[in-house]
């Protein structure tokens, strides 16, 4: 038996959470680097790449996703504090944010209420059962925030995670372009509108773009993450997507 | 670093216990954000040291975002069953939404501005 000693130690490491989030790491870092190399083209959004290679590491050596998820929580755990810090880029942006009050207001009902009927609509449209639909309903707000809402109205909480990380995908891949094309110049309003859309992975990616950009999309995901959790549940009712 | 951390966390904490307590339908971690906000406030600026950790963590945070991102894999099926539906949302309701919330912020700002302009003429 030549293989037990590696057989020993694979089984020892994947019993500890330390492979798994070693490999996160890892994989992120490797990520990163090809988004380097690709000249930080948000086709190759380091989030996507990074999934890609862990899921098919995963595959690979016929893990489960749990056993992953038990190393990989302690990187998982950061996104609460990465979301209480968002109060210092903001707070450096106090001066803007008074004079935009009620441009930002106006935005930010626009734009949830075209989030959650947008997504009920057009999941009804091509045929999602209910389950599906809402989940589908909260994805353009902060993880912990759409799992809470999918569970309370009877949708699946990991799915909605799911949906609302490639939410955050599309809109970082794709955002910047659109917003050019509509001929929006204003790093304030950029960023807003991403923020709303694309929540946390908007908001990395309009930080990439600049400071401003950045902490405008931190406050509309602070700002929807509560509109949305009260003008959801009955705007769903309302739709009748659930009774 | 450490301080800077235990402010965030307390701050985190204090959001958790306060959504417990009162029942509002927010995470504790947006609730947090808002009393460090509070917090900066009333203390009048923000410390070199906490303005670095904060803007570490934030220089990471698509990486946060990676292990639930992975648990594509536990909705394979699903995904794959309903996919038309799925990308219709994703792709058509995101890009919808952007648009919606751009155009209203920018239109209400030149609304204003321009309100503002007449007052003076």
């Amino acid at each position: 038996m030549t293989d037990a000693p590696l057989t020993q130690i694979w089984v020892y490491l994947a019993a500890s959470p330390l492979l798994w989030l070693t490999a996160t790491l890892v994989c992120y870092l490797i990520a990163l680097k090809i988004y380097r190399l690709g000249r930080d083209n948000a086709l190759l959004n380091p989030v996507v790449i990074a999934i890609g290679l862990l899921i098919a590491l995963l595959q690979l050596t016929g893990t489960p996703y749990q056993t992953y998820f038990d190393g990989a929580q302690f990187v998982h755990f950061l996104l609460g504090p990465a979301t209480v810090a968002l109060a210092i880029p903001l707070y450096r942006q106090r001066e803007r944010l008074k004079t935009l009050a009620l441009p930002i207001l106006a935005a930010l009902l626009a734009g949830v209420i075209t989030a959650g009927l947008s997504a009920v609509a057009l999941g009804r449209l091509f045929g999602a059962d209910t389950e599906t639909l809402i989940s589908l309903a909260p994805k353009s707000v902060t993880a912990p925030v759409a799992m809470g809402i999918s569970e309370k109205l009877g949708g699946l909480p990991s799915l909605t995670a799911v949906l609302v990380i490639s939410t955050g995908i599309v809109g970082a891949v794709l955002g910047t372009g659109l917003l050019r094309l509509l001929r929006m110049r204003d790093d304030a309003v950029k960023g807003f509108a991403l923020g709303l859309t694309s929540h946390g992975i908007g908001t990395a990616r309009a930080f990439q773009v600049s400071p401003v950009m950045g902490a405008f999309s931190g406050l509309a995901m602070a700002l929807s993450a509560f509109v949305t959790a009260l003008l959801l549940p009955p705007l769903l009712r309302w739709v009748g997507v659930v009774s | 670093m450490l301080e800077a951390l235990t402010l965030i966390l307390s701050c985190q904490l204090a959001g958790e216990v306060l959504v417990l307590v009162s029942g509002l339908p927010v995470p504790g971690p947006v609730l947090g954000m808002l009393l460090l906000l509070g917090w900066l406030g009333l203390r009048g600026g923000v410390s070199e040291r906490v303005a670095q950790t904060a803007d570490t963590l934030l220089g990471h945070l698509s990486l946060l975002f990676v292990p639930a991102g992975v648990g594509v894999l536990v909705h394979w099926e699903r995904v794959r069953d309903h996919w038309p539906a799925i990308a219709a949302a994703l792709v058509l309701g995101t890009l919808i939404t952007l648009a919606v919330t751009a155009l209203t912020m920018a239109g209400m700002q030149r609304l204003l501005a321009w309100r503002r302009g007449g007052r003076h003429d």
